[in-house]
């Protein structure tokens, strides 16, 4: 199988085993980004985000499956914690989004975080690029039941949309700061239950204190249970999209994301070198003059980042 | 690098009992392996469809009504046909001595049956999993 080729094709066993190769860390998966990037970038990438219960893999079902009859390709990663002590996962989000799972033309694929604390897998930002290139329409990132400060879905995704449920009054207040500031749109799903107009009406209060850039984000009652209230959803998304277009905002995404990918690698790279070097046995030695305060943390880090240049 | 090892935890046909299957995957995950569990009650068509699409190591399926010889070599028969016959398919649940070597004559390439200690699981498939270039 020539996964390169089976990638621009579309082919899904090709997609998928690409995808394991960027998660991996695999040098294959460089060879594939290599030999497909020139094909991505005609993708529309949208972000779901909001706190674990909210429904959000419901609401990514749903999504998938109104934007597949309408003839398009959906690509779903969803993303769920890997253990911090076993490094093992379940993926779990595939049982909520069965009904769409077969469905032609959507490919789902589960991820753990692997130890990355933004609400993504490292490669996420990577695999969308896998599945751009396979001629995926849309790309539907869902992240981990993210809290206040997972915000790393705004830096891969074009539209961010996040989702709440009713009962949340007080935490939105809270939630000035980060994920309050990432929504291009915010929808109140399970909007079927008792105060779900009260919680609308708090994140409207919340989103009136920002600062408005052309984009006023608005506020969707749905119930992705019901299968209601989807349509506004995708037409909002539209929305966001044909803003992003006219205001030449799209284009300076593009470039704000090629950074990040490009940053991206970089760290990983970096990250990778910095950790050989203390886990030489030469640092060892320095490591306990650290523990015995003989030296000190950034004593010993200004060593090894020296030294580690010097090795690239 | 890092490779995990990726399995999907398989429920096919009309049963419901999961508790074992569930027991399974959080083995596998305190394994140190990702697990991808699809819930009860599915085609062998929608369980290929999704090993293959999460590129899985392994398909663990689990059966306590009895239809495993009809639902187990149609996973792998399906596998086969997408040109994923590489992924180890293994089974457990409640199956008969007798029924052991006609699954293995299809393709699953070992059964376990209740009682079966979780670490021999977690053990098999750390030393049957082959990863292909």
């Amino acid at each position: 199988m020539d996964v390169k080729l089976g990638v621009l094709a579309g082919d899904t066993r090709a997609v998928a085993r690409a995808i394991t190769w960027v998660e991996n860390g695999d040098p294959r998966g460089a060879e594939v980004i290599h030999g497909v990037y020139a094909s991505t970038g005609r993708a529309y990438i949208v972000g779901l985000t909001g706190s674990p219960g909210a429904g959000k893999s419901t609401l990514v079902s749903r999504l998938a499956a109104l934007l597949a009859a309408r003839g398009q390709k959906v690509g779903i990663l969803a993303v769920d914690p890997s253990s911090p002590f076993s490094g093992g996962a379940i993926l779990g989000d595939r049982v909520r989004m069965f009904d769409v799972a077969l469905t032609r033309h959507v490919y789902i694929r589960s991820m753990g975080t692997r130890g990355s604390l933004g609400g993504l897998n490292r490669a996420t930002r990577m695999a969308a690029r896998i599945l751009d290139a396979a001629g995926f329409d849309w790309i539907l990132v869902e992240t981990v039941g993210a809290g206040q400060s997972q915000v790393d879905v705004h830096d891969v995704a074009y539209t961010t949309a996040v989702v709440m449920a009713p009962g949340m009054g007080d935490d939105i207040q809270a939630m000035k700061a980060g994920i309050m500031e990432i929504g291009d749109l915010f929808i109140i799903n399970k909007a079927d239950r008792d105060g779900a107009d009260r919680t609308a009406t708090q994140v409207e209060s919340v989103l009136q204190l920002s600062m408005t850039t052309g984009w006023n984000p608005p506020v969707l009652k749905v119930s992705a249970e019901l299968n209601t209230g989807i349509e506004s959803v995708v037409d909002t998304i539209e929305r966001h999209r044909a803003h992003l277009v006219a205001s030449g905002k799209l284009d300076a995404l593009k470039i704000r994301m090629a950074k990040l990918d490009v940053l991206e690698i970089l760290k990983a790279r970096l990250a990778d070198t910095m950790k050989q070097q203390l886990d030489q046995p030469a640092v060892q030695a320095e490591l306990e003059k650290v523990a015995s305060k003989q030296s000190d943390p950034y004593s010993l880090a200004d060593i090894i980042f020296e030294q580690s240049w010097r090795n690239t | 690098m890092e490779e995990k090892i990726r399995v999907l935890v398989a429920k096919p046909g009309l049963d419901g009992h999961d508790r074992g299957a569930k027991v399974l995957a959080r083995a596998f995950m305190d394994a140190g392996m990702e697990v991808i569990y699809t819930g009860i009650r599915r085609t062998p068509e929608q369980i290929a469809e999704v090993a293959v699409q999460e590129d899985v190591d392994v398909v663990a399926l689990s059966c306590l009504s009895g239809a495993h010889n009809t639902l187990f070599p149609k996973v792998v028969d399906l596998l086969k046909e997408k040109g994923a016959d590489d992924i180890l398919v293994m089974g457990g649940g409640v199956i008969p001595e007798d029924d052991i070597p006609f699954l293995k004559e299809h393709g699953i390439s070992e059964v376990f049956g209740p009682g079966t200690p979780l670490a021999t699981c977690v053990d098999y498939i750390r030393s049957h999993v082959k990863r292909e270039a």
